[in-house]
């Protein structure tokens, strides 16, 4: 008997420390609802009911300057992007390996500048890209593949470790966002009404070496490997930005490696004009990302682009997807319009972007 | 003993050393103190106590040192 | 590996479960494959120096042990034949035998020692000395490691060895029994420094799952890191500011440094026991408690008493009681009751040995002058108070105020200014700078300097100093219950329901409050570079 209430205290307190230690990392964990939103993009792909034709993974140069929204508008493609802020090449190779684990593309497209990364970066960058992925073998490995020098795996399993201290700084949205979020993209995409167009850029440095390093080249080559296995065409892009500057020598290099391969690589700093951008108006932050009319400039050439040289099927009669993406063009145009009245009003965006302010 | 006793009384002549039997235990002696006695009782009994023979039992009461004392010098 | 680190939680979970699970024969063969396992994974080099004392230790113990059977023998058998004089010539050529192999013994484990942590401290000052009369040769210093906790488990080894010669207990027989007792994992971190004795009841003994026993064990290892992360990590930023910038912080920051030195340390270092005897209690183990509240002591005597006590005895027991009562210093003391009297002569052996051994105690806490300077000045604070111990009875029976709350008050408060002070000399970079910084906070105290936002630039904000508060505050409380009885065993007599709740709240606060993680440097304890 006294055995018994003794194992049966034990269970109870287990139970409870472990419930109030989960509702508490609920808690701390950063919700990436407002402001920097980065945090929040890994997770919202697992709220999607339906398949893509495209998948677009790499850094900010995806999510900030292409819209699926636009694409589906225009040439009936579904697509989504899996992108994150800084996302190194091995973090953009684990989201596709998760991605097939749900679906698998026709096409996807990745961002060659992270191939300049070759070692871990950043741990906050680490953690808005891996932290609301789902839990699989990628997102482990994505971790072990990540981790700069203090950062420990246990620390990933259980956030509550690494935010603990946010205890101190909670503000009203990490108890409204604690068990559920709003959406902030669409499919992925980032948007941004607001123009301050292109500066001066400083001189590049000049680089002791510009081949790309051995360990992001290792998972380029893994990714052209899962999609040849997945039938999958893969698309090398290097979107039209030209700062943070992308050196000729590293242009030669993925010239070179598409031709190896025997896959697609465009340059599209160079295909500026043809694509119609003005840099004076199509960009947020003085050129260093588009803003929504430069993104939908953007899509709507490499929209054409895909359904001329892709066997892509047009899904705008299917109507089952008309419906969901009818949704989506609603929440676009919502956030438009209210991108759009703030800056009206206020002369600039009050509840987007990096400053906004939190509730 | 009657020299022991007053070498104690010379250190602490609050205690009274025919009953007290926990000089260590109730940390009424310190290590000053011991070796304070150690050294008087070379002078007056010609009898050297080890360091191994400092131990809690051989110092809590007037008594057990006496004994030791009678110890010590018969071995010699 | 740090006590503070995910991987030692891990490695006691692991082993806990271990321990209770594997048949009882199994438990301390366990713990010795645990510890060596332990020093592996913290470098594999460590394991050279233990095994070397571990084994030369024993086999040092053994033979002075047969040494004494021999001589028992020879006594018992030639009983009849030997007369007192020959058996006192007999007895001390045998003496002689165990002496020197004893002293090999001392002389190659404290060697280790020396050479290993005094290497570069005596090239600096021979770098010095040569420097002074205009040399310009320097030496260069030696790359060498230190293994973790080497100066704990050599005093272990060396306790045991001079008990083993002195025949206060037998030697151990089974070697590898042995080298559990030297490397046993949780006190090699910092600590304590065990009797073989008093530790050997419960090592090696079989355990039985005890559910009393195990939650104690837990909840001590709860309040060792509540202790630790929760005070000292936190704090330990502040002190990092002030004592790297004298120039900026003078005067009352000073003595904001002295007391939250005073507080980190003891949160650290008696945090860090906790946990080890925790860990230990938890497998049933009792080792030597460490600490007795020492910030209650009433003078620096008593203090040194209930601080690092098993250092404390150590040093008692195997350097000044030798010393002082050696027949050299017998001889020296009468010589000097003759020549310089005897208020003089009577003091001589104390003082001598008093100074070795704050001298040594200083040493042995680190390989610098710092350390040194502030043993001697423990050496100078406890014969100054020795000596006006009369005046202070004078005083105590003249204006009554022995055992008066308010006078206990002021006695406990002024040992730990006093305790404190000293301590500043293992604090700043160098000797001189404490004497000028200490002198600083004396003569430039501006208490109206600390009401400016400086306070909240030393790396802590409001939240901080807030949760540092509430922390002493719960420490100090504890302590007070502690007086009367274990805080544990009051909890456990209450509804189990109760007891639960206090565990799942030192817990909560741990996780939450703790300074762990990114954005906190993982101070390693203060002790374990010992």
């Amino acid at each position: 008997m006294k055995k018994r209430k003794i194992r049966i205290i034990i269970a109870l307190f287990l139970v409870f420390t472990i419930v109030s230690m989960w509702l508490l990392q609920r808690l701390v964990v950063p919700k990436y609802n407002k402001g920097i939103v980065e945090g929040a993009f890994a997770a919202e792909y697992y709220e999607e009911t339906t398949d893509h034709d495209v998948i677009f993974i790499g850094d900010c140069e995806v999510y900030e300057n292409f819209s699926p929204i636009t694409l589906w508008q225009e040439y009936g493609i579904t697509s989504y992007i899996r992108g994150g802020a800084q996302q190194l090449v091995w973090q953009s190779y684990y989201q596709l390996e998760d991605t097939l684990r749900y679906e698998t593309p026709e096409i996807v497209v990745f961002n060659v500048l992270s191939l300049k990364y070759n070692e871990p970066q950043s741990e906050s960058y680490n953690r808005m890209n891996i932290d609301s992925m789902r839990w699989s073998s990628s997102k482990y490995n994505a971790i072990k593949a990540s981790m700069t020098e203090d950062e420990s795996m246990i620390e990933y399993m259980f956030p509550l470790l690494r935010y603990h201290s946010r205890i101190l700084d909670l503000t009203a949205d990490d108890f409204k966002y604690m068990f559920s979020s709003e959406k902030v993209t669409h499919n992925g995409y980032y948007m941004r009404v607001d123009v301050k167009p292109e500066g001066d850029f400083p001189e590049p440095d000049i680089l002791a070496d510009y081949t790309f390093g051995e360990n992001a080249m290792s998972y380029l080559d893994k990714m052209t490997e899962l999609c040849k296995e997945n039938g999958i065409e893969l698309i090398l892009i290097k979107a039209p930005i030209k700062w943070p500057y992308w050196y000729p020598e590293w242009d030669e290099q993925m010239v070179e490696y598409a031709e190896e391969n025997d896959l697609v690589y465009i340059n599209m700093i160079e295909l500026a004009d043809e694509i119609g951008l003005d840099y004076s108006t199509d960009t947020y932050d003085a050129g260093l990302h588009l803003n929504l009319s430069g993104a939908e400039k953007l899509s709507k050439y490499f929209g054409e682009y895909l359904v001329e040289n892709y066997d892509l099927e047009d899904h705008r009669n299917d109507e089952e997807l008309c419906k969901v993406y009818q949704e989506k063009i609603d929440f676009y145009n919502d956030m438009k319009e209210q991108q759009y009245y703030e800056l009206e009003t206020y002369g600039k965006l009050i509840s987007f972007g990096a400053e906004a302010i939190e509730d | 003993m009657e020299e022991l006793l007053e070498i104690l009384r010379d250190l602490h002549p609050e205690v009274d050393y025919d009953t007290c039997d926990t000089l260590i235990d109730d940390k009424i002696l310190d290590s000053f103190d011991i070796v304070s006695i150690i050294s008087e009782i070379s002078e007056q009994y010609d009898v050297t106590i080890p360091a191994e023979d400092i131990i809690p039992e051989n110092f809590n009461s007037a008594q057990a040192l006496y004994e030791l004392i009678e110890r010590l010098s018969d071995e010699d | 590996m740090l006590f503070t680190s995910y991987s030692f939680i891990a490695f006691i979970s692991l082993l806990f479960l271990l321990y209770y699970i594997i048949p009882k024969k199994g438990q301390w063969p366990l713990l010795l494959f645990a510890s060596y396992l332990f020093y592996f994974l913290c470098d594999w080099r460590y394991l050279i120096f233990i095994t070397v004392t571990s084994v030369s230790t024993y086999l040092f113990g053994i033979a002075i042990d047969k040494v004494n059977v021999r001589q028992d023998e020879y006594i018992k058998e030639h009983k009849k034949e030997l007369s007192k004089e020959d058996k006192k010539i007999y007895k001390a050529g045998m003496k002689k035998k165990r002496f020197r192999l004893i002293l090999m013994c001392l002389v190659l484990n404290i060697g280790i020692l020396a050479v290993i942590k005094y290497t570069n401290f005596t090239i600096n000052n021979i770098n010095g000395i040569m420097h002074a009369f205009g040399s310009d040769n320097t030496i260069g210093f030696v790359d060498i490691i230190i293994p973790m906790g080497i100066s704990f488990y050599t005093f272990q080894s060396m306790g045991y060895i001079i008990d083993v010669y002195r025949g206060t207990y037998k030697p151990e027989r089974n070697i590898f029994k042995f080298a559990l007792f030297v490397s046993f994992f949780p006190q090699l971190v910092q600590g304590p420094i065990s009797r073989f004795n008093d530790l050997s009841k419960t090592l090696y003994a079989e355990h039985k799952f005890d559910i009393k026993v195990f939650t104690f064990g837990v909840q001590r290892i709860l309040w060792g890191f509540f202790k630790k992360l929760v005070i000292a990590d936190r704090i330990v930023v502040a002190i990092n500011i002030l004592k790297d910038n004298p120039e900026q912080y003078g005067g009352a920051y000073v003595f904001v440094l002295m007391m939250f030195y005073a507080f980190q340390l003891y949160a650290d270092f008696t945090g860090g026991i906790d946990i080890t005897i925790g860990v230990a209690e938890a497998m049933g183990i009792t080792v030597a408690e460490n600490f007795n509240r020492p910030f209650f002591s009433k003078n620096i005597k008593e203090y040194w008493n209930r601080w690092h006590i098993t250092m404390g005895t150590w040093f008692t027991d195997y350097i000044f009681y030798p010393i002082s009562v050696c027949k050299p210093m017998l001889k020296l003391s009468k010589a000097s009751r003759k020549h310089l009297g005897e208020v003089i002569g009577k003091r001589v052996p104390v003082y001598l040995s008093a100074f070795v051994v704050w001298f040594t105690t200083g040493l042995w806490h680190g390989a610098s002058w710092n350390f040194i300077v502030w043993g001697l000045m423990n050496f100078v604070v406890i014969m100054i108070s020795q000596e006006l111990k009369p005046l202070y009875v004078r005083f105590h029976n003249r204006f009554n105020v022995d055992g008066k709350r308010w006078y206990d008050g002021f006695q406990v408060i002024r040992t730990v200014l006093l305790m404190s002070a000293i301590r500043m000399f293992d604090v700043y970079r160098d000797v001189p700078l404490t004497f000028k910084m200490v002198w600083n906070m004396v003569t430039d105290f501006r208490i109206s300097s600390l009401w400016s936002s400086t306070m909240l630039n030393l790396g802590l904000d409001i939240a901080d100093y807030i949760i540092l508060f509430a922390g002493l505050i719960i420490l100090f409380t504890v302590s007070m219950l502690q007086r009367r009885k274990a805080v544990r065993e009051r909890l456990w007599d209450k509804p189990a329901v109760l007891n639960c709740f206090v565990t799942w709240l030192l817990l909560i606060s741990i996780v939450l409050f703790g300074a762990y993680s990114i954005g906190y440097d993982s101070a390693q304890f203060i002790y374990n570079q010992f």
